[in-house]
C-alpha cells in the first residue's frame, strides 16, 4: 500500500495516469480521438507547448521566483522574423533559424542581466520585456509582409520524417534527452539545482550565481524562438501574436509536470507529460460539443481540479 | 549593524532615507511629476480641464484595479484574474439593466449585483489560493478562464449598450464639477477609510511573514482571503469605470488590464513580495503608465512605432521604481 501510495506522490506518474484517463475519456466522447493518427496530432501539438515549456521549467528551477512571461512575446517574434526571412523558400531556413535564435538569445539575455546585476524581480523584468517584444511586433509587421513557412519546414513539422514520427517530434525526444542528461549529470545542472533550492549556500560554495541565471534567461529564450520556429512550420504563416497562448500554458505545463514555482525540484520529463496533458484536454473540449463560454469554464475548472493532485502549499500547522 | 552605522551617515541623506520610509511611491510620484511636466510641455491642452477630464475618464478603471490588486500583492499573493473579473461584472452589469430597462432604480440594482459578483470572484480565489494552498500564478490563471467563460456564457460577442442614463452620467457633471472626479474624491475617501482598517495591516503583516503571522495567532487563511475578496470588489468598481467609459459591454474588455495592473503596483514602490506597499502608490503607478502613453502620443511618435516606445519607456520605469526604492531603503 505504501509502495503505491509513494509511486501516486511522483508527478510523472500522475500525469501519465491522468494522460490515460483523458485518453480513454475522449475515446468514450468521440470515437477515433486516440486512434494513433489523433494521438500523433496532439503530440505535435504538445511538442510546440513543450519546447517553450523547456526553457520556462529551467528558468523557473533556477528559483528565486523565477519565472519568465516573455516567453509568448519571444514565440510570436520568432515566428514573424523565420516566416520574412524563409518567405517560402528553403535556402532562406539556415539563415532563419540563426536569426530567430540569436533574437532569442538577446531577449533572454536582457532578462538575465535585469534580474541578476539590476535585481528586478523575474515576474517583473519579464513581464515589462513582454509589453517591449509585443511593441516590438506591430513595428516589424508594419514593414513587411507577413512571411510564409519554408516547404521543408512544414514537412518538418507535420511529415513523417523516422519510424513513422515527424521530425519536431524527434526534435523533442531530443531536447528532453540533452536536458535530462544537463540536469541531472552535469556540473551546471547541479548547480541550477542548487541555486534553485538555496542561492546563499550555493553562493558560499563558490557556484557563479549569476552567470547561471543569465545562462537560464538566454536558454528561455533560444527554446521560445525554437517553438516560434515550428509554430511557422505548423501554421504556414505567422499572424498577429502567435505566440500569446504560451505564457501561462508554459508555467502550467511545468506546474503539471511537478516542478513547484519555488523552485529547486522537479525536472523536464514531467514538463513534457504535462504539456500533453495540457493539449489533450484543450482537444477533448474542442471535441465536445458545446460552445466556447462552456469550454472555458469547464477548462478552468478541470484545471484547478488537476493542481490539486500536484504540489499544495504546506499547512502552516505542519 | 544598521544602528553602529547611522552617526556616520550625514544628516541629509537619513532624512531623505525616512521620507522614503515612510512614502515608499515618492520615487513614482517624482516620475509622474516629470512625465506631467513633459506633457504640458509637448501639449500644453493636454493639461487643460478637458485634457485632464479625459485621462482621468480613461484611466480610472485601472486605477482602481491598481488598488485592487494591491490588497492581494500586500499579502504577498498575485491575482491574474482581476481583468477577467472586470469583464465579468462589465457583461453582468450591462446585461442586468438591459433586462430591466435603464431608469435610476435599475441602475442602482444593477450595480448592487455587480459588485456582488466582483466579491463572489474575489472570495472564489480566496478558496482556491487561500484554502485549498493552490500556487496564486497558476490558480488565478485557471480562475480567470473560468470567469472570462462566464462572461462569453452571458454576452457572447461585444456590443450590447449600456443605457444612456448611465454613461451621461459617468461621462457628465455634476455641480459643474466633471462627474469623474466626484468619483475621485469618494475613491480617495474609501482608500483612506480602508488604510486604516484592521484588514490592511493584517494583510501586509502576513505578506511580510506568513507563518510568523501564524505562530502569533492571525488567522492568515481568512486574512488572505479577505485581501482576495477585497480585490474582487475593486475589480467590480473598475468594471463601473469602464462601463461607463465604453458605454457597451464587452466579454474580453478586462483581459488586457491584468498585467497593466500588476506593472501599476511595482510602479508604486509596493514590493511583489509582500509586506510592503502603499495604495496611493498603485493609483500613481496607474498614472503613471496613462501619462506615458498621452505622452508618446503628444511627442508626434509614429503610430506603428508607439506600443515600442510604451513598451520601452513602461520597463525603464518599472526598472527605475525598483532600483530607487530599493537603493532609498537599503
Amino acid at each position: 500500500m505504501s509502495a503505491v501510495t509513494a509511486l501516486l506522490r511522483q508527478p510523472l506518474v500522475v500525469a501519465l495516469i491522468l494522460i490515460a484517463g483523458l485518453l480513454w475519456l475522449g475515446e468514450t466522447l468521440s470515437p477515433g480521438f486516440a486512434s494513433g493518427q489523433q494521438i500523433l496530432r496532439l503530440l505535435i501539438v504538445a511538442a510546440l507547448l513543450g519546447i517553450v515549456a523547456a526553457g520556462q521549467n529551467l528558468v523557473i528551477l533556477g528559483g528565486r521566483e523565477g519565472i519568465d512571461l516573455s516567453v509568448g512575446g519571444v514565440v510570436s517574434l520568432s515566428a514573424i522574423i523565420a516566416g520574412n526571412l524563409m518567405a517560402g523558400d528553403n535556402a532562406g531556413i539556415p539563415l532563419a533559424i540563426l536569426a530567430c535564435v540569436v533574437a532569442g538569445a538577446f531577449f533572454g539575455l536582457l532578462n538575465g542581466i535585469g534580474v541578476t546585476l539590476l535585481r528586478i524581480p523575474p515576474l517583473v523584468m519579464t513581464l515589462g520585456m513582454l509589453g517591449v517584444l509585443q511593441g516590438l511586433l506591430v513595428v516589424v509587421r508594419q514593414g513587411i509582409p507577413s512571411g510564409r513557412a519554408a516547404p521543408a519546414l512544414a514537412d518538418f513539422v507535420s511529415r513523417t520524417f523516422l519510424f513513422g514520427l515527424p521530425g519536431i517530434l524527434w526534435l523533442w525526444v531530443v531536447i528532453g534527452l540533452v536536458m535530462a542528461f544537463l540536469l541531472n549529470r552535469t556540473v551546471f545542472g547541479h548547480r541550477i539545482y542548487a541555486i534553485g533550492s538555496n542561492e546563499q549556500a550555493a553562493f558560499m560554495a563558490g557556484v557563479p550565481v549569476k552567470a547561471i541565471r543569465i545562462a537560464l534567461f538566454v536558454l528561455s529564450g533560444v527554446f521560445a524562438a525554437i517553438t516560434g520556429i515550428c509554430l511557422l512550420g505548423y501554421s504556414g504563416s505567422s499572424f498577429a501574436n502567435v505566440g500569446e497562448q504560451y505564457m501561462l500554458a508554459s508555467i502550467i505545463a511545468v506546474v503539471f509536470g511537478g516542478t513547484p514555482l519555488s523552485g529547486g525540484k522537479g525536472g523536464y520529463t514531467g514538463t513534457m507529460a504535462g504539456a500533453f496533458l495540457l493539449v489533450i484536454l484543450q482537444s477533448i473540449l474542442t471535441t465536445v460539443n458545446i460552445d466556447e463560454s462552456g469550454r472555458q469554464m469547464v477548462f478552468g475548472a478541470t484545471l484547478l481540479v488537476l493542481m490539486l493532485f500536484y504540489g499544495r502549499g504546506r499547512s502552516m500547522r505542519a | 549593524m544598521a544602528s553602529i552605522e547611522a552617526p556616520a551617515r550625514p544628516r541629509s541623506s537619513s532624512a531623505v532615507k525616512r521620507a522614503f520610509e515612510r512614502y515608499p511611491f515618492l520615487p513614482a510620484l517624482i516620475i509622474l511629476v516629470v512625465l506631467i511636466a513633459l506633457n504640458g510641455w509637448f501639449q500644453p491642452r493636454s493639461l487643460s480641464l478637458v485634457g485632464v477630464t479625459g485621462l482621468v475618464k480613461t484611466y480610472l478603471a485601472l486605477m482602481l484595479l491598481a488598488v485592487a490588486q494591491t490588497y492581494v500583492i500586500y499579502a504577498g499573493d498575485i491575482d491574474l484574474s482581476a481583468g477577467a473579473i472586470v469583464s465579468l461584472v462589465n457583461v453582468v452589469i450591462v446585461g442586468v439593466m438591459a433586462q430591466w430597462g435603464g431608469d435610476g432604480v435599475t441602475i442602482v440594482a444593477a450595480l448592487a449585483i455587480g459588485l456582488a459578483t466582483g466579491l463572489a470572484c474575489g472570495i472564489v480565489n480566496g478558496i482556491v489560493v487561500a484554502a485549498l494552498r493552490l500556487q496564486a500564478i497558476v490558480a488565478t490563471f485557471a480562475t480567470s478562464i473560468f470567469f472570462t467563460g462566464l462572461a462569453l456564457y452571458i454576452q457572447p460577442v461585444a456590443g450590447t449598450p449600456a443605457p444612456t442614463a448611465f454613461w451621461r452620467t459617468y461621462g457628465g457633471r455634476i455641480l459643474e464639477i466633471p462627474f469623474v472626479f466626484h468619483v475621485v474624491v469618494l475613491f480617495a475617501v474609501l482608500l483612506a477609510i480602508l488604510v486604516r482598517t484592521r484588514l490592511s495591516l493584517r494583510l501586509l503583516a502576513v505578506g511580510d511573514g506568513q507563518q510568523e503571522s501564524y505562530q502569533s495567532g492571525l488567522p492568515v487563511t481568512a486574512i488572505r482571503m479577505g485581501g482576495y475578496a477585497l480585490c474582487g470588489v475593486f475589480a467590480a468598481l473598475a468594471a463601473f469605470c469602464i462601463t461607463g467609459d465604453t458605454a457597451s459591454g464587452d466579454p474580453l474588455v478586462g483581459g488586457k488590464m491584468t498585467l497593466f495592473s500588476i506593472a501599476a503596483v511595482v510602479l508604486g514602490g509596493s514590493a511583489l513580495s509582500g509586506g510592503y506597499g502603499t495604495v496611493v502608490g498603485s493609483v500613481i503607478g496607474a498614472l503613471i503608465i496613462g501619462f506615458i502613453n498621452s505622452l508618446v502620443f503628444f511627442v508626434g511618435t509614429p503610430s506603428e512605432w508607439q506600443n515600442l516606445v510604451q513598451g520601452v519607456a513602461i520597463l525603464l520605469a518599472l526598472m527605475a521604481g525598483v532600483l530607487v526604492g530599493r537603493r532609498a531603503r537599503a
